[in-house]
């Protein structure tokens, strides 16, 4: 899931110092799990904006923000509320927002911070377990994954700054090298702790990714 | 190949080393900005007392003199520099680049390492780079040696160092620091410089499973300078992988104020003694960190003249 935060009220107003109109999308997928876009949280916005003398010509929580042509549809069945506004607040991911950004000529803005791919630890702890980076290595460290785990993406052991099996970074962060080294123990499995990993290709998926489905004889 | 420092007649790290001579390095901090003066103080002090100076790169992630500009210095000042390279800050090109230079002005020793974490240092908000990693240098180093860099290409001619790393002996845990030691053997490490260390008989345990996964590798032990108890509070509370026993806490508890600095020198010294008189390893790494005007009398204390070694 895409981990969001809020981003400051006043930062928001600032991005709409220009809009008297403005329309509010939220997304019941990861936003509304963020409890940054769900119906709530777009109930509260509206409300604070219309105190803050805002029309808020609509809103809508659509289900995968994300979806381009879901946006476009839904876009159209709103047709009259969306050609109201003079901008769009969306209230989730920055992906979310590009999506919306395809379905509008006029200014969008982002209420939400996007911080990362999150693990669901329980209601409102999240925490990053994968950074995508397109050439998974998980089978040789117990499925833990050193590239994001560790703070320096360490591919081959710990660094000096590992400490009782916590982050040099961070005391409330386990070091991913211990998490590793423990797990392989388990398993019987420590030759792979000691194979050497050469240098890692971060260019696999080169930025802006891109992922086409080839279909047989194309 | 024609080096700009032909001058200097100082022999090598690897040649010491491989001479079955005790090592004895000091380290040289860079300043941040570019009076130079009080580095080449220390400099000028150290340079033919110990056989080679570290120079430390962004230490603790803070931005400085360059660690490759220093290296040059202490050549020009008649030292042998020991080129420590992290990969916090540079990517591969940008260390290959900076290990052509080094080559071709004559440093021959490099000391590989990950680098401390960007928020460690004075620059909180930067982008750490860490596109490799200690072990992945080791390996550059070699693959450049066979004359290609590591985008598969041929380089115009192979360039080679002789290859560090450092180890940490406190480690906790100390498997998977051992399983990382092995790997940079493996990788091509051909020495190392431990991380600071206190507590000599947990180096001698250390010593021993060391010899038992390399018995070739030359392994120098870290000795950093004690300046006072409540140094030693910050260290064994805040610094991974360094632990100053009781005995040397209450050692520099017990010293007056005034006598602190010396108890420090007195303590280092008697480690630099028993590394040797108990060939313990095959050298040490002096840190003094601040305090490099004291470097002679570390040595003086601990009768060690490296002519005479
Ligand atoms: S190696 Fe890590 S970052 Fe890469 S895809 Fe696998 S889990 Fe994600
Ligand atoms: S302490 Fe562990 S997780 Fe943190 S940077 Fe070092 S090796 Fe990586």
């Amino acid at each position: 899931m895409i981990i969001t935060t809020s981003k400051p009220f006043e930062e928001v107003l600032k991005e709409l110092e220009g809009a008297k109109s403005v329309f509010l999308i939220g997304c019941s997928s990861c936003a509304a799990t963020c409890e940054t876009g769900g119906e709530p949280q777009v109930a509260e916005m509206k409300a604070k904006l219309e105190a803050e003398g805002k029309t808020v010509t609509g809103a809508g929580v659509y289900e995968e923000v994300c979806h381009e042509l879901n946006t476009k549809r839904k876009f159209r069945e709103n047709k009259e509320a969306v050609d109201a506004a003079d901008g769009f607040l969306v209230m989730c991911c920055g992906a979310g927002c590009q999506s919306v950004r395809e379905a509008t000529e006029k200014p969008v803005h982002p209420a939400c911070n996007t911080m990362f791919l999150g693990n669901i630890a329980r209601l409102g702890n999240f925490n990053e377990k994968c950074s995508l980076c397109g050439d998974c290595v998980l089978e040789e460290f117990g499925a833990i994954c050193p590239v994001t785990r560790c703070h320096k993406g360490i591919l081959n052991g710990p660094c000096g700054g590992t400490d009782d099996g916590k982050c040099e970074t961070d005391r409330e962060k386990d070091c991913a090298w211990t998490l590793i080294y423990n797990q392989l123990e388990k398993e019987g499995r420590l030759d792979l702790y000691e194979k050497i990993h050469t240098v890692k290709n971060w260019q696999v998926s080169m930025k802006p990714g891109r992922v086409v489905f080839q279909k047989e004889g194309e | 190949m024609t080096f700009f420092f032909d001058g200097h007649k100082k022999p090598s790290i690897q040649e010491i080393l491989e001479s079955g001579t005790f090592l004895v390095t000091g380290e040289v901090g860079p300043p941040k900005g570019t009076s130079l003066d009080e580095m080449v103080h220390h400099i000028d002090l150290m340079k033919d007392i110990v056989h080679a100076m570290n120079i430390t790169d962004n230490q603790s992630s803070v931005m400085r003199y360059p660690s490759l500009a220093t290296a040059l210095v202490i050549k020009e000042h008649g030292g042998e520099p020991n080129l420590q390279i992290t990969c916090r800050d540079r990517n591969r090109l940008a260390i290959e680049a900076d290990l052509l230079f080094a080559y071709s002005r004559g440093v021959r020793s490099v000391l590989c390492l990950t680098g401390d974490s960007i928020p460690a240092g004075d620059h909180k908000d930067a982008k750490g780079v860490f596109d490799l990693e200690s072990v992945q240098l080791l390996q550059l180093m070699k693959t450049m040696e066979e004359g290609k860099d590591l985008g598969g290409n041929e380089l115009n001619e192979p360039i080679s160092f002789y290859k560090g790393a450092i180890v940490t002996p406190e480690a906790n845990p100390i498997g998977p620091q051992m399983l990382k030691f092995k790997k940079k053997c493996e990788a091509g490490a051909q020495f190392f410089q431990t991380q600071a260390v206190y507590d000599m008989d947990n180096f001698k345990r250390f010593m021993e499973n060391a010899r038992k996964i390399d018995d070739k590798v030359k392994i120098c032990a870290g000795l950093v300078l004690l300046t006072g108890p409540g140094a030693i509070k910050y260290m064994n509370a805040n610094v991974p992988g360094i632990f100053v026993p009781d005995n040397l806490a209450q050692e520099m508890a017990d010293a007056p104020k005034e006598e602190r600095l010396a108890t420090g020198i007195r303590i280092l010294a008697r480690q630099l003694r028993m590394c040797i008189d108990e060939k313990l390893c095959d050298g040490v790494h002096i840190m003094a960190i601040g305090k490099e005007d004291v470097v002679p009398d570390i040595l003086k204390e601990a009768d060690v003249d490296i002519t005479k070694l």
